[in-house]
């Protein structure tokens, strides 16, 4: 039967988590496809960003509900069905949403099915966890994602085109940087927002034992 | 009992130990929801995605046929005009552009050829009074930013389509002349495409996919011009 862990209880960390301390593409460095492949435009970034909660949410919680009934020898197999129903249902939702969309984002709607970020999450946390913390940890994580995608795509739109969500920001005297449009313009911005998240927390780590320092020295 | 003989109501090829029975219900179960929700999604979704295929499908035309008022697909096979259904081979398919009064006003077509990246979708117009293609709009496209999609604003690449030569031979069979992509500033007769240097992977695909569409389409809408201008909208 399913796997036997303790089963935390519900506090905040189990919502912010997934925004932050466990942020899948800035810290766990996961779904690197998608990441890298549709964040040219903040639309495109939203859009994936949106589908994936929305996958990582339904399929998590019906993997939470049925985690005592799904023997663990079919488990991988029993999720990636469960995932790759919800991701025809998004790719669906997408069609009747806008085409234009659909067609920007291509094969990386469906390819959502072998996004290990939700894997992850089913096999690591609801197939242990009930419903309400798997649901809540579920929207947390798909928060984080959208919101790393939105920090690429937003710069990416902004250097490469000169817009944001279509709309021009920049001055049309501006000329864009097409390479940010393209894969290794992807590559460089997320070296950049890692290279920054990093500095963030070697400041934050620092700044602690300091204070450790001064405390201890004060005594 | 020894390890070859196979337990009573469990398949050969299963190993022991593992529960046969709850296996199948879990997985049946699980398909069983799982179908249920493909299902309904695509029962809920398919009116809203066919009417969005339809919006895309008639903003092309009218970019292409700005005159006209109203427009409607039609199937020109080997046997004749017919008006076009869900099912009908896309290859086929024109879309009959009318004004206010009724009066065809130019006809549209789709083509494809393969880009530097992918397939390049376009529609373009034909008008039989000049027997030329008279506007080409790209419909879908994935090709490199800043090098491919600048056929989508090159001014002097949009004036190609200004009036292409797209006359059809004496036996009516075919184009008198094939639509080509030449090499930027090499063009010198009115059925030759001049291609934009540093986009010519796409200049071409958009030249090929234009010639094969109205190699295939112009001597039928040549044929049925009258059926077609009596159809109405």
């Amino acid at each position: 039967m399913s796997l036997s862990s303790k089963e935390e209880p519900l506090t905040l960390d189990t919502f912010v988590r997934g925004i932050w301390k466990e942020n899948p593409v800035f810290v766990t460095v996961l779904g690197m496809c998608p990441t890298l492949a549709v964040t040219n435009s903040a639309t495109n970034a939203l859009s994936m960003g949106a589908a994936t909660l929305f996958v990582l949410l339904c399929s998590n919680v019906l993997v939470s509900m049925l985690r005592k009934s799904i023997p663990k020898q079919v488990r991988i197999a029993a999720y990636i069905v469960v995932i790759a129903s919800f991701v025809t249902v998004v790719d669906y939702a997408i069609q009747a949403i806008s085409l234009q969309v659909y067609e920007a984002l291509g094969a990386f709607i469906q390819l959502i099915v072998v996004n290990c970020i939700i894997l992850g999450r089913a096999e690591a946390y609801a197939s242990r966890q009930t419903v309400l913390n798997t649901a809540v940890n579920s929207v947390g994580t798909g928060i984080g994602f959208t919101l790393a995608l939105l920090c690429l795509g937003v710069v990416r739109e902004l250097l490469g085109a000169g817009t944001l969500f279509g709309a021009r920001i920049l001055p049309e005297q501006f000329q864009p940087w097409v390479l940010m449009l393209l894969p290794a313009g992807g590559f460089f911005v997320l070296a950049g927002w890692l290279l920054l998240i990093d500095w963030m927390n070697i400041r934050k780590e620092r700044r602690a034992l300091e204070q450790q320092g001064a405390t201890v020295h004060g005594q | 009992m020894s390890a070859e003989m196979p337990v009573q109501g469990v398949p050969q090829g299963v190993p022991q130990g593992v529960p046969f029975l709850p296996m199948v219900r879990t997985l049946g179960l699980i398909s069983l929801v799982c179908g249920f929700a493909v299902t309904l999604a695509y029962q809920w979704t398919k009116p809203y995605v066919e009417e969005n295929q339809r919006v895309t499908t008639e903003r092309a035309v009218l970019a292409v046929l700005p005159q006209a008022v109203t427009q409607k697909a039609f199937v020109l096979g080997e046997r004749g005009v017919a008006p076009a259904a869900a099912d009908s081979p896309a290859e086929d398919v024109v879309y009959v552009g009318f004004d206010a009064a009724g009066k065809v006003v130019g006809i549209a077509a789709r083509g494809a050829s393969r880009g530097y990246a992918d397939l390049v979708h376009i529609m373009f117009s034909y008008d039989p009074a000049c027997e030329c293609i008279n506007a080409l709009k790209v419909t879908k496209m994935n090709e490199t930013p800043g090098l491919g999609d600048t056929v989508l604003r090159d001014p002097s690449f949009k004036r190609n389509f200004e009036a292409l030569d797209a006359r059809v031979n004496a036996e009516g069979t075919a184009l008198a002349n094939r639509i080509v992509t030449v090499k930027h500033g090499t063009k010198r007769e009115a059925w030759q495409i001049d291609a934009i240097s540093g986009s010519t992977v796409t200049s071409k695909a958009i030249g090929r996919g234009l010639d094969q569409s109205a190699q295939r389409l112009v001597p039928r809408i040549r044929r049925h011009l009258a059926e077609l201008e009596r159809a109405g909208p």
